[in-house]
């Protein structure tokens, strides 16, 4: 079945491969998937990942990049010298696989309460701020010209867009609008540079070792948009994950991250970055809303869902603290 | 009239049966998902318990707060259309008050563990 599959097509392009083993599925929804397996080869065992829309699943969603442009990213992304995970193969229609990839497995952690309290990360952490910083910069450099076509997004786009998507909930949330409101008031307009955005900077899409950052992941959001978004999602309270006075990441402070993407010769604007933090922080209280959306109305009729969507009231209390901050 | 147990002692009971019997039997995702299910229950005790009062007092406030009537839904879709239309702001007397205190009864149903609620129940 999917060894045997995964198998014939590795042989297609992996020398040697005398086939696959270890197939695992890590998740997926009804439209995507991601796989981990170990092509086995007489050089040793290759661990691989293969994320894909199965053959029946092209069109991704409007805010998606697609996978053969997430391909391309991570591809230009690793060549830069961007902690990403090599791309091994783009499926093609031979493989009969669906649309997507194969990348390198690269080892490590992305559960962000592992990364923030488990010891083997203890030497890592105070590291990570400047890392990310400098990961950053190495994203927002990436020339412009070589990218695959994305969505271009401004600040008033999103804006646009989180009220739509808010309206259509049909619920209303006296914070959320206080929030639209201040986002509409201090939109700082478009950014003078316009540059490739990760979209998804945070907990979960980062691979990380005792050494530090070891791959950025999923590129599934990116967009062209002010570069100031990826830092300031990053400092969104809802990836603190309980290290409240730590923003970044629940890890690290803005100064150390805006160091590291400095000392990457890029300059950081915290005005448009704090801009950004409330914006991220409205986007997953709306997200979370999405979700109880998606489980009232199918097909994903999961509690998880369920429950996610009671999360919302977290980034309500996250824009007061942003917003209208009471005394000490 | 119901009879007894009351729904807040039935989901307690469950939630406690699955915390204390089967999460020491349940492995893999479904360990995971056991967890988010006692989550559920214990949320819904909380609402149980807590939801009346706080509903009562958020509808007293909003009625001063808009000097209208109406139900509780009604009154937060004016507050949040005035809000948008800027006819009421962080400026408007009691707004800011208002919101904190209704978020904080939201949390204290929602997630009376998250970071930001139990440093913000510590400034009162």
């Amino acid at each position: 079945m999917i060894e045997e599959q995964l198998g014939r097509c590795v042989a297609s392009w992996c020398p040697g491969a005398t086939g696959v083993t270890a197939a695992a599925k890590l998740s997926g929804g009804a439209s995507q998937e991601t796989w981990s397996f170990d092509i086995v080869h007489p050089d040793g065992v290759i661990g691989a990942i293969l994320r894909r829309s199965p053959p029946g699943y092209g069109a991704a969603p409007s805010r998606a990049a697609g996978l053969d442009a997430e391909a391309v990213l991570m591809r230009l992304a690793y060549e830069a010298g961007v902690p990403s995970p090599k791309v091994l193969h783009v499926l093609q229609p031979r493989d009969g696989l669906g649309t997507g990839f194969m990348m390198a497995r690269v080892e490590g952690e992305t559960i962000a309460r592992k990364i923030l309290r488990d010891e083997q990360f203890a030497k890592a952490r105070p590291m990570l701020a400047r890392q990310l910083g400098q990961i950053a910069a190495g994203i927002h450099g990436l020339e412009v010209a070589q990218l695959p076509e994305l969505r271009r997004m401004t600040a008033a786009k999103e804006i646009f867009e989180l009220e739509r998507d808010y309206r259509g909930f049909d619920w209303p949330r006296p914070v959320f609008e206080l929030a639209l409101r201040w986002l509409r008031d201090h939109d700082p307009g478009p950014s003078d540079e316009v540059t490739l955005v990760h979209g998804d900077f945070r907990h979960g899409n980062l691979i990380i070792g005792p050494d530090g950052v070891r791959a950025v992941l999923d590129w599934e959001l990116a967009h062209f948009g002010d570069p100031m978004e990826d830092l300031g999602w990053i400092c969104v309270n809802s990836w603190r994950f309980g290290e409240i006075d730590k923003p970044v990441g629940g890890f690290g402070t803005r100064e150390d991250l805006f160091a590291g993407y400095e000392a990457a010769g890029r300059r950081a604007d915290p005005d448009r970055v704090k801009f950004w933090e409330v914006m991220g922080t409205l986007r997953w209280g709306v997200m979370c809303c999405g979700m109880m959306q998606r489980f009232r109305s199918g097909p994903d009729h999961s509690m998880e869902r369920a429950m996610i969507g009671r999360r919302s009231s977290e980034t309500e209390i996250d824009l007061l603290r942003l917003l209208a901050p009471r005394g000490k | 009239m119901q009879d007894e147990p009351t729904p807040t002692e039935l989901t307690k009971a469950v939630a406690d049966f699955l915390r204390n019997e089967i999460t020491p039997a349940i492995g893999g995702h479904n360990a995971f998902k056991l967890r988010v299910a006692i989550n559920a229950l214990d949320l819904v005790t909380r609402q149980l318990a807590l939801q009346q009062g706080g509903d009562v007092a958020e509808a007293a406030r909003l009625t001063q707060l808009l000097d209208m009537q109406g139900s509780l839904v009604e009154l937060n879709r004016a507050l949040a259309d005035r809000i948008a239309k800027g006819e009421a702001d962080l400026r408007t007397p009691g707004l800011s008050d208002h919101l904190w205190q209704t978020t904080m009864d939201k949390l204290a149903v929602d997630q009376p563990n998250y970071a930001s609620y139990r440093r913000e129940l510590g400034r009162k």
